[in-house]
């Protein structure tokens, strides 16, 4: 296999390749190999959508939850309360 | 005692420590709860972080709010608690098993997707899902599934947004494994979502 098959067909790098420019860098020459790769392969470019999708997914699920409404439980709450009170008396 | 009490009385323009059960606590249980799994060792934590800050009182200056101090306070905890994890990590059999699963999605030699593991468009590409109660559980049932060394590098990175070297030297992991785990941790999340998605 010469080069260029190799890289049209690991899309197993592509995709490493993929999460890796997300969120840090890679090599201009990874660039390259990366930009022929999903020129001729539709699955890839499929899993780069979804990865960029779950990303943005993930973060709006994390800062909804941390929005929402869980609370403490008002036993426990007052458990810290007195351990408050508490250590500042000493 | 009558001393002490005039140190806080000095501390008690920029914070008051019998309040913040009532403005913090609610938000910092939430905060840890997202990012460790663990009902009974998140209540631990949010105690903890009260009682950290109770003996770092005098130490606070008011330079940044309360609520982003007791917030770091939290996460250098949790930190902890992923790093003593860390090292048990190494030989977690989910990690192994997870690993030679992913693996499997590519053909030996050529690494190219496998037929039955190929990602196929399942309508999340372009519009969030979020608004879709369903595809949000199933979200959390597959970062659930995850071993918790690829949770935790998962949640520092997309959650936290540290950098890979910051979460290479608390997780005491290398670059490269960093990156694998990276890699591999959304090949998988990605499949467990097509699975039960379609």
């Amino acid at each position: 296999m010469d080069e260029l098959t190799k890289i049209a067909y690991n899309c197993k790098k592509a995709t490493y390749l993929i999460e890796k420019q997300h969120i840090g860098e890679i090599t201009l020459r990874e660039k390259l190999e990366l930009k022929i790769h999903l020129a001729g392969c539709r699955v890839c470019r499929i899993f780069q959508q979804q990865s960029t999708a779950i990303n943005r997914m993930i973060k709006n699920m994390f800062h909804q939850s941390v929005a929402g409404n869980i609370k403490l439980d008002d036993k426990f709450k007052d458990e810290l309360q007195h351990m408050i009170d508490e250590q500042l008396e000493k | 005692m009558q001393s002490q009490n005039s140190n806080y009385t000095s501390l008690d323009d920029i914070t008051d420590p019998r309040a913040w059960v009532a403005q913090h606590a609610d938000y910092l249980y939430k905060y840890a709860l997202t990012r460790i799994n663990d009902e009974e060792l998140v209540r631990d934590l949010v105690q903890e972080t009260f009682l950290t800050a109770l003996e770092r009182l005098q130490k606070f200056e008011g330079k940044s709010t309360e609520h982003a101090w007791l917030t770091a306070i939290l996460k250098n905890k949790i930190v902890d608690v992923y790093r003593k994890k860390a090292s048990s990590f190494v030989k977690e059999p989910a990690v192994t098993f997870a690993e030679y699963e992913t693996d499997d999605f590519f053909e030996p030699d050529a690494h190219n997707w496998k037929p039955d593991h190929r990602p196929a468009e399942f309508g999340m590409e372009q519009t969030d899902h979020l608004e879709s109660k369903e595809f949000e559980l199933i979200l959390q049932r597959c970062l659930k599934k995850m071993p918790s060394l690829w949770f935790s590098v998962f949640t520092m990175k997309h959650l936290d947004d540290e950098p890979a070297d910051t979460i290479c030297n608390h997780l005491r992991i290398s670059p490269s494994n960093f990156w694998v785990i990276i890699h591999r941790a959304k090949l998988s999340l990605r499949e467990c979502l097509q699975k039960n998605w379609i």
